[in-house]
């Protein structure tokens, strides 16, 4: 208190604390500058010039020209683009869920230490992750290949004619190697998550006559909910952009994995095949505020939860 | 600890990445100015050429072609007042990617660069293409085969240089017809159905060849065929899968493949490869480039293999079609068009560029090495000392004349699957309704580019 006001009386009535203020405000700017500068250069600009684009169209014939909103009416109407996003929509129901669940109970067995060797396991589940994508697409399309591949000896020692890109399971073996990529990410997410609980909660539950399942729902999970939050928004936008999974896998099922499999895939084949770079950049635009709106409200939902 | 909360996961900064990639493409399209509208107007002769190579300067040169850079080598020494930069930026549709870009920015492309024969049109349309006539490399006609030639010329312009030609032959596996009792090599299309009845009955994991749906293959068996389903003037498009041709192939392969008589394996896969290796995969119907191809790729079938003209229709003298092939062209852009000519004249014409191309696998368009006793009577190992150079440089002057691509071919083709593969492929029914399905989605796209449509 005396300190505060021996500084008052010492500071000279010829400096206005406005002329302070600004002199602030600026300085933040030196501070927030670089950073502004990068993320207009790579985040606003390349978001606004697609918007830009998705007012025009560019014609072989006929050249470029004004049109509005008519690349949306378009994609409004276009099935393509709406089969592909109940496509990933699909995926997204089935695969998250499974991958969560199972990322979950891993990261629990691994929390509990019951288990022999619990570092090793959690290594090995996080291996994957480590893997690039397209090397793990490529690994598992070897694997899957019915006549020489893993699948081919299989199907040759139980005599079964089991094929993974048949049409009716080539989604689920898609899901299959996005949930062998993303387990472990997911169960370090939850791990370190259910590291970061205070010794005493658990010295409390035991004192109290909890048993471990108790002690799971009464503490893990409910510490877990923020960070369940933000892993199901994670996967619901890797779903949206499916993309090198089927990406990869094509060229040996062209017929069934279409350049518009996924929306991801049907913005880049509109693109860089079909030089259609004005309707691309619209399906770029309308898919990612569908996936900003899904993730809001799964954030505000999880949220919601989290206060109650 | 923040760390986790803005590195999302790898699916995701793929998609990142790749929506990045599309903004930075999307802006190089942006430039959109006409600079390549103004004709370099360079009414010259050979002899400019000559003069061109004597002053000397620089050029920068795409290609994918595997004998590339030691053809570059060769002619850097003939003329060293010339230096080139050489660059492969990627095979067919990543290197056609790249060079509309390009083209479209106004900047950026090479002087010269390697052009597909079905991508000619593409960009004789967008005008991007310099008429080599202009130099007067027409009277070089004389040099190339006719189905090479006729598909570097749009409209009697000329907009490259042929390189090399793929005029399909059947190549057979000579074993796998022994096993399977197939006495006599298929001359016609029914004995070609009929052998693969039997190589199926014999092993039902053998078959006679495999098809899962491609748009190039596909255009080459109707061509074959003497269709003509391609119809472009101008502006105007006309796709007509219904001609003579077209239906004579479909009834043919229908039979195969609506009776399952056909492989499901994908070309250019491992299993592919390997199916050629042990047997199973007894014939294909492919393009005069192949052999290299499965001398590298599928050792196993070394001695069992060998070529045979491709089967007729009506058991009369073998007709073929083409399968591939590339030119080099001079982009527009180039500032100095006269040398990058006169390197396109050097890389497919003068015999030593020709030779080192050959030496490297190559399978050339040039009339005079295709008669050259050296090339022809040349016997290959794997095809069990076969001179198969004898056959495939016959079936070089057996190809159907008048045949065109679309302008939009390269984005035709990557549909194929999309619609006749969704089609016809994924359970074997009628060819003709897939590729109804594929003209449909082509007229669609076509319209959206501004074409009309008939």
């Amino acid at each position: 208190m005396t300190m505060a006001s021996a500084t008052a009386a010492t500071v000279p009535p010829t400096s206005p604390p406005v002329r302070r203020k600004t002199r602030r405000n600026w300085r933040g700017w030196i501070f927030v500058g670089p950073f502004m500068a990068v993320f207009a250069l790579v985040f606003i600009a390349p978001l606004a010039y697609a918007i830009y684009l998705s007012l025009f169209r560019r014609q072989l014939i006929g050249g470029n020209s004004f049109v509005g909103l008519d690349n949306y009416v378009q994609l409004f109407q276009d099935a393509a683009f709406w089969t592909s996003l109940t496509r990933v929509l699909l995926f997204l129901v089935i695969q998250v869920p499974i991958m969560l669940i199972i990322a979950l109970v891993a990261a629990m067995i691994i929390d509990g230490a019951r288990i022999y060797g619990a570092n090793l396991f959690r290594i090995a589940l996080f291996l994957p992750y480590a893997v690039p994508a397209v090397v793990a697409v490529l690994m598992w399309g070897f694997i899957y290949g019915d006549q020489f591949g893993l699948v081919g000896q299989l199907n040759d020692a139980i005599g079964t004619g089991f094929n993974p890109f048949d049409p009716s399971w080539i989604l689920v073996s898609i899901g299959n190697i996005v949930t062998w990529s993303f387990v472990g990410y997911n169960m370090l997410l939850f791990y370190t998550t259910l590291k970061t609980i205070p010794a005493e909660l658990y010295e409390a539950a035991e004192l109290d006559g909890a048993n471990q399942l108790w002690i799971m729902r009464a503490i893990k999970l409910p510490a877990l909910r923020g960070t369940l939050v933000i892993a199901t928004i994670f996967s619901i936008i890797g779903s949206f952009q499916l993309f090198n999974e089927p990406n990869i896998l094509r060229p040996l099922v062209k017929s069934i994995i279409t350049t518009d499999y996924t929306p991801n895939m049907y913005a880049y084949n509109l693109a860089f095949s079909g030089q259609q770079q004005n309707y691309s950049a619209t399906v770029a635009i309308v898919m990612g505020l569908v996936t900003a709106i899904i993730a809001y409200v799964v954030q505000l939902r999880g949220s919601r939860t989290e206060d109650r | 600890m923040s760390r986790k909360f803005f590195k999302p996961r790898s699916r995701a900064v793929a998609g990142l990445a790749a929506a990045v990639a599309l903004g930075t493409v999307l802006a190089a399209c942006g430039g959109g100015s006409d600079s390549d509208g103004g004709d370099t107007a360079a009414a010259g002769t050979q002899a400019d050429l000559d003069a061109a190579l004597e002053a000397g300067g620089e050029l920068t040169y795409w290609s994918w072609t595997p004998s590339a850079k030691d053809q570059v080598a060769a002619f850097e020494k003939a003329y060293p007042n010339v230096k080139v930069n050489y660059a492969n930026v990627g095979t067919n549709v990543d290197e056609y990617t790249k060079l509309t870009n390009a083209i479209e920015a106004g900047s950026g492309a090479p002087d010269v660069a390697q052009v597909e024969y079905y991508a000619i049109p593409q960009y004789a349309l967008s005008e991007s293409l310099l008429d080599l006539n202009s130099y007067g490399l027409g009277e070089l006609e004389s040099s190339y085969t006719a189905s090479t030639w006729g598909q570097v010329t749009v409209d009697g312009k000329l907009f490259g240089l042929p390189q090399d030609s793929g005029p399909m032959a059947m190549f057979y596996n000579e074993k796998s017809f022994e096993a399977a009792g197939v006495t006599e090599v298929p001359k016609t299309w029914d004995e070609y159905i009929a052998a693969a009845k039997k190589v199926n009955e014999y092993n039902p994991d053998w078959h006679i060849t495999s098809d899962t749906g491609d748009g190039g293959q596909t255009l080459s068996m109707i061509w074959q065929a003497g269709g003509h389903p391609l119809n472009v003037d101008g502006d105007k498009i006309n796709i007509n899968f219904e001609d003579e041709g077209s239906k004579k192939y479909t009834a043919m392969w229908n039979q195969l493949h609506e009776a399952d008589l056909l492989s499901d394996q994908v070309g250019w896969t491992d299993e592919w490869f390997r199916a050629m290796g042990d047997g199973s995969l007894v014939t294909l119907l492919s393009g005069a480039w192949m052999p290299g191809n499965m001398i590298a790729n599928a050792a196993a079938g070394s001695g069992d293999w060998k070529v045979a003209p491709m089967p007729t229709y009506d058991g009369g003298t073998p007709v073929t079609a083409e399968s591939g092939g590339s030119s080099m062209a001079v982009i527009k852009q180039s500032e100095n068009p006269a040398l990058a000519a006169a390197f396109v004249r050097w890389l497919n014409h003068d015999p030593e560029s020709i030779k080192i191309f050959i030496e490297s696998g190559g399978f050339p368009s040039t009339t005079a090495d295709l008669s050259d006793p050296a090339f022809t009577g040349a016997e290959s190992e794997y095809f069990g000392g076969q001179k198969i150079n004898e056959v495939l440089a016959a079936a070089a002057g057996t190809v159907q004349p008048n045949w065109s691509y679309l302008p939009i071919q390269a984005y035709a083709n990557t549909i194929f699957g999309d619609t006749a593969g969704k089609t016809s492929y994924n359970n074997n029914s009628d060819l003709n309704a897939g590729l109804a399905a594929w003209k449909a989605k082509i007229d669609e796209y076509a319209t959206q580019q501004g074409f009309t449509v008939e």
